[in-house]
């Protein structure tokens, strides 16, 4: 039903050994599977691109749609201005893809990613910086307001 | 085969089955190996493949050898997908009743690879869990599928882990599970094993227990904070090869048929090999063990023989010829 669309499976172990030695065999894939086995898939992807706190997710729904990130509420930092926000970030460029809003999810998604790469001071705890969850949102607004 | 393989004038008989894919080729290296090291072993090969079914004269011969023998070792059979086909693989595990999984993820110097300092052995329970192969459609377009887990075969699995870590000096034994979903399942598997660690305390052996899809983080994470984990079957598949991709990949130690390369001996006969090393071990036969796995760490360190799976250009046999060079 989709013609232009490449199909082709993969058994599941093969899979996880394929992705931990070169995920970038599945780069510009979408990749669909069952429950369990999208459970585990997603937590190694997390794992390889950084961990749960970058890691976006999409929960779609035939009444509605609801992004989430799906780290941990971390009470030990709770109200300390620390928490890295890309995760929910991300998350809500999701959303915001899924609204058909794809220029201004494409916009901040690339000062958010612009943000991380231009170094420590920039980054949060979490990735190994000295920025704070308000320093990291406002270096990310002033990167959109230069581009935009 | 705990009561101990046959010898006959200090010579084993030994059950070879080649498989499917680059199976001959691999099993080539074995066997020339073997008789450059002079290993008092003597082949009874059957080329079963994963094609053959359950009702096949060659596979009742394979499996009544390997019977008689107690010990074989066998390259992958192809599992092929289709409905009425029973598994040759699953078979032979349900006749011989195989049913620990053991597979060793180990840094091998010569071969980069992300992480070092890897020594994990994951062990995974064969007989039953999601590969009981019992499914039903009960309704067209819905089909149920049973999942067995049961306290003998947990026990069984978790007993074998604990020996595993005492006999191999190995100091922490981690449950893998989804018992917060599986709650029955997956519930049974944990609460068992916690109890038969108890059993354990007295020889420092540690347990801990992790969910399944943080496992698949923390391995590519921080792999280093494993040492023997126990699984049931389909998990034990998924990290398996996990843990086969942290270390390098499928020459070196997972379970692969690799169709696409058949023919062309450019297989990386690793794997094959450090499991007959494995194997010559459960004969006793250390020496042999050693020098043929020192011989082969010798060959990939010292990096100039290289089959094209580790970056290089060599044939199987070129990789063959090397090691039996280095013994």
């Amino acid at each position: 039903e989709y013609p232009n669309v490449r199909f082709d499976d993969v058994l599941l172990d093969r899979a996880c050994l394929q992705i931990v030695q070169d995920p970038s065999k599945y780069a510009h894939t979408v990749m669909v599977m069952p429950n369990l086995y999208g459970d585990i898939l997603s937590d190694l992807g997390a794992g390889l691109i950084g961990g749960l706190g970058l890691t976006p997710s999409g929960n779609i729904g035939r009444d509605a749609s609801i992004f989430e990130s799906v780290h941990g509420s971390a009470p030990d930092i709770a109200g300390q201005n620390k928490a890295n926000p890309s995760a929910l970030l991300l998350s809500s460029v999701m959303m915001l893809r899924h609204m058909r809003l794809a220029k201004e999810a494409d916009a901040i998604e690339e000062a958010l990613l612009d943000t991380i790469s231009k170094g420590k001071e920039f980054r949060t705890g979490d990735l190994g910086g000295s920025a704070s969850t308000t320093s990291f949102t406002d270096a990310i607004i002033k990167t959109l307001l230069t581009t935009s | 085969d705990l009561a101990g393989p046959k010898v006959y004038g200090g010579n084993h008989t030994v059950t070879l089955i080649p498989g499917d894919g680059i199976g001959q080729e691999t099993a080539d290296s074995v066997k020339a190996i073997f008789k450059e090291a002079r290993v008092p072993v003597t082949w009874e090969q059957f080329d079963v493949s994963g094609f053959t079914t359950g009702e096949d004269n060659l596979m009742k011969q394979a499996l009544e050898s390997l019977r008689r023998n107690k010990v074989g070792l066998k390259g992958i059979l192809y599992t092929p997908v289709r409905q009425g086909h029973s598994s040759f693989n699953v078979a032979m595990r349900k006749e011989l009743d195989i049913y620990a999984s053991v597979a060793t993820c180990k840094n091998i110097e010569g071969l980069e690879s992300r992480h070092t300092g890897v020594d994990i052995t994951i062990i995974r329970e064969n007989t039953e869990g999601e590969y009981s192969g019992l499914e039903h459609q009960s309704f067209p377009g819905v089909v149920e599928s049973l999942k067995i887990i049961t306290r003998a075969k947990t026990e069984r699995i978790a007993r074998y882990a604990f020996d595993y870590a005492l006999r191999n000096n190995r100091k922490k034994v981690t449950c893998v599970h989804k018992a917060n979903i599986m709650k029955l399942a997956d519930g049974l598997f944990l609460e068992t094993c916690r109890r038969i660690s108890q059993e354990y305390k007295e020889t420092g052996i540690e347990f801990n227990d992790m969910i399944v899809d943080n496992t698949a983080m923390q391995m590519v994470n921080r792999p280093q904070q494993f040492d023997v984990m126990v699984m049931p079957n389909l998990y034990g598949s998924i990290v398996s090869n996990i843990g086969a991709g942290l270390i390098g990949g499928p020459g070196i130690g997972s379970r692969h048929v690799g169709k696409d390369i058949q023919g062309r001996n450019t297989a990386n006969p690793t794997a094959l090999i450090l499991s007959s090393v494995s194997m010559l071990r459960h004969l006793m036969l250390d020496n042999y063990a050693d020098m043929i796995e020192n011989a082969v760490r010798k060959t990939i360190a010292e990096g100039t023989v290289r089959t094209p799976d580790m970056g290089g250009s060599n044939t199987t046999t070129d990789f063959t010829e090397a090691v039996m060079k280095n013994l």
